[in-house]
């Protein structure tokens, strides 16, 4: 799995992305580790994160299979889930993944886990001299490191730039090309609200490592340079 | 994935959230699913938003509604009547969702996702050590798809490379000759998400199998992404970082296992032991 591993663009746009996941192994540390998983979770929660999700449980940001005219129009739309909602709804192991859009936050919550020390693999998908600025500043040597490369093959094929860079942020590949373009072009058009559209893209993204803040940027870059 | 005629309403909706582009509207003014290039992803009906109102009344409403000029557009992230109706998958289309949806669970590795946990376990694992590469190598991604037919003609390639592919890998697991990287015929066809094909390698042996992964993914008809991970030294470096930049690669994002993690089973040889 390497779901945050591809996320498109360049260093100075993504500045402002930090996922930090939570692992255990079949086997050799998953014994308990789902209430370790809720404990990671709620620390986070303490450090403002702007999205979460484990993968096997829709993530906060999450469709509405329930709707009803009523509540459409007249209670209107809940996208978003209470954080201690979509945690008491853990009962399975998966990646536990938690989003931050400052690096500082990160920084904390890093150190929190460091204290808790709960035997889980903790990994940081993020700019890597950023990552490793914040291991020397609270001490944290890391353990292993995995690089990403530029896309490589049929490239042509692929959308651009901004799109790209909307889309990869859900490395399954859930948040489709024309969907994107639509929300774009819904912000021009008037249609739609920039918020609204981010919250609509995070909703794709059944891991919960879409990052809302990014995406807003991105629009507005991408809805100023029409 | 179908979409029931009874209650579409052709909102087009659900057309756009196709990863695929396999959902367009018919002649029929009505959503239909392009079989062949649908990978059973579930998309469209786990992630749009359902209200469920009955498709006569909608169709009606549309119609009443044109006729003064107006138009009905739900929500761009709704199907108002809950026409999306996931099938009962059969071999081989069951592989299609396997490695497309990621919420299904591989039964090869019992995670879900498309691969391994690779580095991001590293520390309880010990999975790629010192002196050593893991290669993550994803081929249909980002967001254009992949038939087994390409990724065959790429492990085959790698396999005459040398490489040892991950026994726990999905992929791996599907081969009939992990030592040559022949895939098993009756799912070369089935066109999926993408899919992660792991190995690993020394560390010298690294710059050959980047040109050869290189080479092979331009002669495909997709995209390819490559993740390279490495186990860092004592003082947290690695000597990957300056491999791949002296290859011409840009490293600046990575995914960094922070050594958290201890082998804390019974089972797995002593609490509180790390590798």
């Amino acid at each position: 799995m390497t779901n945050t591993l591809h996320r498109f663009g360049k260093p100075e746009t993504l500045r402002d992305d930090y996922i930090v996941f939570a692992m255990a192994s079949k086997g050799i540390n998953d014994e308990g580790a789902v209430e370790k998983v809720r404990v990671f979770f709620r620390a986070a929660l303490k450090h403002n994160p702007i999205n979460m999700g484990n993968a096997v449980i829709n993530p906060l940001y999450r469709p509405e299979k329930d709707l009803t005219f009523l509540k459409l129009y007249f209670s209107g739309r809940k996208e978003k889930v209470a954080p201690e909602t979509f945690i008491s709804e853990i009962s399975a192991l998966g990646t536990a993944a938690v989003v931050f859009d400052n690096r500082q936050t990160m920084a904390d919550f890093l150190k929190e886990l460091r204290d808790l020390d709960l035997g889980l693999s903790v990994n940081v998908s993020a700019l890597i001299d950023d990552v490793r600025d914040v291991c020397g500043e609270i001490h944290l040597t890391p353990h292993s490191v995995e690089y990403s490369l530029p896309f490589q093959g049929d490239i042509d094929r692929l959308p651009e730039r901004d799109i790209l860079s909307l889309t990869t942020m859900c490395g399954h590949g859930m948040i489709a090309s024309n969907f994107a373009r639509k929300m774009v072009d819904g912000i021009r058009e008037g249609r739609l609200e920039r918020d609204q559209a981010c919250r609509y893209m995070a909703k794709f993204c059944v891991c919960g490592v879409f990052n809302t803040t990014r995406a807003l940027r991105i629009l507005e870059t991408t809805v100023k340079g029409a | 994935m179908k979409i029931s005629k009874k209650k579409c309403v052709g909102c087009a909706n659900c057309v756009p959230v196709c990863p695929m582009n396999a959902i367009f509207i018919g002649p029929d003014n009505l959503a239909e699913v392009d079989r062949e290039a649908c990978v059973e992803c579930h998309t469209c009906f786990r992630g749009l938003s359902f209200e469920h109102l009955p498709g006569g009344l909608v169709r009606w409403a549309r119609r009443a509604l044109k006729m003064v000029r107006l138009r009905f557009q739900p929500d761009p992230d709704l199907c108002p009547t809950e026409a999306l109706e996931p099938e009962k998958l059969e071999w081989p289309r069951i592989v299609r969702s396997a490695f497309s949806d990621p919420m299904v669970t591989h039964e090869s590795t019992g995670i879900h996702g498309r691969g391994t946990a690779e580095a991001k376990t590293n520390d309880v694992t010990g999975r790629v050590g010192t002196g050593e590469a893991g290669f993550v190598v994803e081929f249909g991604r980002p967001g254009i798809g992949v038939i087994f037919r390409d990724v065959e003609k790429a492990t085959r390639a790698l396999a005459v490379e040398g490489v040892v592919f991950e026994p726990e890998n999905p992929v791996t697991s599907l081969m009939t000759n992990a030592g040559e990287g022949s895939i098993r015929e009756d799912i070369l066809d089935e066109k999926i998400l993408s899919c992660i094909v792991e190995f690993k390698t020394r560390m010298e042996d690294v710059p050959r199998i980047l040109d050869a992964v290189k080479a092979v993914s331009g002669t495909l008809n997709t995209v390819v992404s490559i993740g390279v991970s490495t186990r860092c030294d004592e003082d947290g470096s690695d000597p990957l970082h300056a491999l791949l930049m002296e290859q011409g690669y840009d490293t600046w994002r990575a995914k960094v296992n922070m050594g958290m993690g201890r082998r804390s089973n019974i089972a797995s040889g002593g609490k509180g032991r790390r590798v």
